[in-house]
C-alpha cells in the first residue's frame, strides 16, 4: 500500500509507542501536520520551538525515553537548536523532526530555508537530511536506536517538504528503534578494580547522570555500603543515591559543602561512574582528587582518560559494572575513614538559616517539606539552581530536571510541563528565578492551556543572581548588566496567562501562604521575592582547586 | 583546522572506512575543528559498496587516543586505526602538486 512521507512518519512514531509530540507548524512541515490530524500522536502546540524542545526534554528526562519534538524550516528550526545542544550535554534521547524547504529549492536561498544540517552537525548525536520517501522507513527507527543507544543524545531528521508530500510503496512496517543492549563487562577489568577498591583506605565514589540513565542508582548504593565508602553526585547525578542515605555527601564542587571536597581532597581511591570529570565538579582537573587512583566506568569510551588519566577503566554500562563489581567486592569496615569523615562533617555544620521564608535557602527547604519522594522538581539555571542542589531532598533518580552542562535559562518550565505531561500522576514543582523564567514565559499559555499539575516558583531577586555574585566575588563589585530595573509583576502576569498567581511578598503570612499554593491542585506561578545579594555558598572560584572554597563556614553564623 | 604549506611536521596517518554520503566529510572535519584538533592533510576516495576510505594527516601528540575516540563515535565511521604502514611520501606529493597553484585560478577574494 502506498503512503505519504508525512503518514510514514506518524505510522512509525506511533510503531514507536511516542504518545506525545511538541512542536510547531510552519509551511515546511505543514503536509506533516496534515498527517497529524489523522494520527493516534498527540501534539502540543508550544508556544516558541526552544519551548517544544524543552517539553520533550522534559518528557525524556522523567521517562528515560526519546522524547520528540517538530520544528518548521529557517527559524523554527534555528529555535530548536539551543534545546538540541543542551540535550547533546546532558545525554537526553530526543527525536527532532524538522520541516525543509522541497528538495529541488535546497540551496537557492528559498524562504525559510536554513541549512539544519549543518547548524545541528556539531550539537548531536546524529543528524539526517532525508531525500526520499522511502529513507524514512530506515532513518526514523534509526533516530531512535542512536539516541537511546550507548550514551543517550539528540538526532535531528531534517525533512524536505516534497519527502514528506511523496508516496511511496511501503510493505513490511520496520521494527521500532530499540537502544542497543550493552555489552558484557570484562571479567578480567572488573578483578583489578575490586583488587584496587580491596586495598583502598580512603575511598569515595562519585556518581554522575549515567548512573540515573543505567537505573543503577540502587547498585551504587549497595557497592557504596559493602565498601563503607562516601558518595558524592554530580548535579545531573542527584537522586541516584537518595539524599538521607548517611554515606551520601550530596554534590561535589564548584558548589558542594565544604566537607564533601575537602573529604575527596583525601581520597586515595576514586570509583568514578557515570561521570565525565566536568569542570564544575573537577575544579581545577590537576588538582582534583590529587591523592587517589581512579577507577572509571562509563559507558562512553571517548570520556576514559578524556580530562583525568584512571589507573583501571571501563567503557561499559553502569548497571551491569556495578553489578560486576558487587559480585566480588567483599564487605569492608574502614572505621578510620568514617572517624575522618564524621570529623569533616561536624566542623562543617548546615547553616543556621533561621525561618525567614524569603531566605532561598528556606524556600527550597519548605518545598522540600511539602514534596514526595516521586515530586518532579525542574529548575532554571542561575543561584535558584544551586540553592535547589545544595538544599532539596532528592531520594530517587529521574526526579531532579536541570539543564546541566549548557546551563540553559529558559529550560525549567517547558521541561516541567514535558514531564507532567509524561508522568500527569507526579506533582511537578520548577524552581525558576526572575531572570530565567523571562526566557520562555510565552510557555505559560502552554501550562495554562493544558491545565497541568505544575507550581512554578520564581525566585525573585531582582537580579541575574549568579551573575551579579560572580561580580561581587570576583570583579570588585563593579556590578555591570546584573539588576533589573523594571520589576515585572509575575502574579499579575500569571493571571493574564490565565493561571492562578500568588505574590508572597503581599502575603501576611508568607510560609503558610507558599505551602498553601503548593498543595491546591492544578498550575500555579508563585512569586517570591528573596533577598536580592544572597550568595550562593561555598563557592569554588572558576579555575581553583575544590579545596579553595569561599564561604561554607561564615554563613553558619 | 590548520594546514602547513611548507614544512610538514611528523605525523601520524589514521586511516578511516567511512559511509559514501554527502555529510560525512562535515562530520570528520568539523569534530577536529570543534575538539581543536589539528588536522593537516586529506586523502579520501569510494572503495565500492557506498564507502570511502580516509587517510587523515595528524599530529602524534597528547590529543591522538581522544582523536580515534571522538572519531570512533561518529556513526558513519565504521572504523578508524592509526596506519603505521601509511605511505605518508603521498602527502608530500600532494602538497607538491597543490604549491604552488597551477591552474591560476582567478575567482574569488584572493585573486
Amino acid at each position: 500500500m502506498k503512503h505519504r512521507g508525512s503518514e510514514i512518519i506518524c505510522r512509525l512514531l506511533e510503531r514507536q509507542g511516542v504518545e506525545v509530540v511538541a512542536g510547531i507548524p510552519g509551511g515546511s512541515n505543514l503536509p506533516l501536520y496534515d498527517a497529524l490530524h489523522d494520527s493516534a500522536l498527540r501534539h502540543i502546540l508550544a508556544r516558541h520551538e526552544q519551548g517544544a524542545g524543552f517539553i520533550a526534554q522534559g518528557m525524556a528526562r522523567v521517562t528515560g525515553r526519546p522524547g520528540v519534538c517538530l520544528a518548521t524550516s529557517g527559524p523554527g528550526a534555528t529555535n530548536l537548536l539551543t534545546a538540541i545542544a543542551d540535550a547533546k550535554l546532558d545525554s537526553v534521547p530526543l527525536v527532532a523532526i524538522t520541516g525543509q524547504v522541497p528538495l529541488p529549492m535546497i540551496g537557492t536561498d528559498a524562504f525559510q530555508e536554513v541549512d539544519t544540517y549543518g547548524l545541528t552537525l556539531p550539537i548531536t548525536k546524529h543528524n539526517f537530511l532525508v531525500r526520499s520517501a522511502g529513507e524514512l522507513l530506515e532513518v526514523i527507527p534509526l533516530a531512535f536506536t542512536l539516541a537511546a543507544s550507548g550514551r543517550p543524545g539528540p538526532v535531528v531528521v531534517d525533512v524536505p517538504k516534497d519527502v514528506q508530500m511523496a508516496s511511496v510503496e511501503v510493505g513490511d512496517w520496520p521494527e521500532p528503534g530499540r537502544a542497543a543492549v550493552p555489552a558484557p563487562c570484562d571479567g578480567a577489568v572488573l578483578d583489578e578494580m575490586a583488587e584496587r577498591i580491596r586495598r583502598a583506605e580512603r575511598p569515595v565514589i562519585y556518581l554522575g547522570g549515567g548512573v540515573a540513565q543505567a537505573g543503577a542508582g540502587g547498585l551504587a548504593r549497595d557497592l557504596a555500603h559493602r565498601m563503607q565508602a562516601p558518595v558524592v553526585c554530580t548535579l545531573m547525578g542527584l537522586g541516584a543515591v537518595p539524599c538521607d542515605d548517611p554515606l551520601c555527601l550530596g554534590m561535589l564542587g564548584m558548589h558542594g559543602a565544604r566537607h564533601t571536597n575537602l573529604l575527596m581532597d583525601e581520597a586515595d581511591l576514586l570509583v568514578v561512574v557515570g561521570a565525565r570529570f566536568d569542570d564544575r565538579a573537577t575544579g581545577r582537573a590537576a588538582e582534583f582528587c590529587r591523592h587517589a587512583d581512579i577507577l572509571h566506568i562509563d559507558i562512553d569510551a571517548s570520556e576514559i582518560d578524556k580530562i583525568k588519566k584512571s589507573r583501571v577503566s571501563l567503557a561499559g554500562d553502569a548497571g551491569l559494572a556495578l553489578e560486576g563489581l558487587l559480585a566480588r567486592v567483599a564487605p569492608a569496615a574502614r572505621p578510620a575513614w568514617a572517624a575522618r569523615l564524621a570529623e569533616l562533617r561536624a566542623a562543617d555544620p548546615a547553616p543556621a538559616a533561621g525561618n525567614d521564608p524569603l531566605l532561598p535557602q528556606n524556600l527550597i527547604r519548605l518545598i522540600g517539606e511539602a514534596s514526595t519522594p516521586d515530586t518532579v522538581v525542574a529548575t532554571d539555571v542561575g543561584q535558584h539552581q544551586m540553592w535547589t542542589a545544595q538544599g532539596y531532598p532528592f531520594r530517587r533518580p529521574r526526579r531532579l530536571l536541570t539543564s546541566g552542562g549548557l546551563g540553559t535559562m529558559g529550560f525549567g518550565l517547558p521541561a516541567a510541563i514535558g514531564a507532567a505531561l509524561a508522568r500527569p500522576d507526579l506533582p511537578v514543582v520548577c524552581v525558576s528565578g526572575d531572570g530565567s523564567i523571562l526566557m520562555n514565559l510565552q510557555e505559560l499559555a502552554t501550562l495554562a492551556e493544558l491545565d497541568l499539575n505544575v507550581k512554578v516558583v520564581v525566585m525573585n531577586n531582582a537580579h541575574l543572581g549568579l551573575v551579579r555574585q560572580q561580580q561581587e566575588l570576583f570583579y570588585n563589585r563593579r556590578y555591570f548588566a546584573s539588576s533589573f530595573q523594571a520589576r515585572p509583576d509575575f502574579a499579575a502576569i500569571a493571571r493574564g496567562f490565565g493561571l492562578r498567581g500568588v505574590d508572597l511578598g503581599a502575603c501576611a503570612d508568607p510560609a503558610a501562604a507558599f505551602a498553601e499554593a503548593l498543595a491546591a491542585p492544578g498550575p500555579c506561578v508563585i512569586n517570591a521575592p528573596v533577598h536580592e545579594t544572597e550568595n550562593v555558598l561555598p563557592m569554588v572560584p572558576p579555575g581553583a582547586a575544590n579545596r579553595e572554597m569561599i564561604g561554607g563556614l561564615s554563613h553558619a553564623n | 583546522m590548520q594546514t602547513e604549506s611548507t614544512a610538514r611536521p611528523a605525523g601520524t596517518v589514521l586511516e578511516l572506512l567511512v559511509n559514501n554520503h554527502p555529510g560525512v566529510m562535515a562530520h570528520i572535519t568539523g569534530l577536529f575543528a570543534r575538539r581543536a584538533f589539528n588536522l593537516e592533510g586529506i586523502l579520501c576516495g569510494p572503495v565500492g559498496g557506498d564507502h570511502s576510505r580516509m587517510w587523515l594527516l595528524v599530529n602524534d601528540d597528547g590529543k591522538l587516543e581522544q582523536i580515534v575516540k571522538q572519531l570512533a563515535k561518529l556513526h558513519d565511521v565504521f572504523s578508524v586505526g592509526e596506519c603505521p604502514g601509511a605511505d605518508v611520501t603521498l602527502f608530500d606529493r600532494l602538497e607538491a602538486a597543490l604549491h604552488p597553484g597551477k591552474c591560476g585560478v582567478k575567482t574569488g577574494r584572493g585573486a
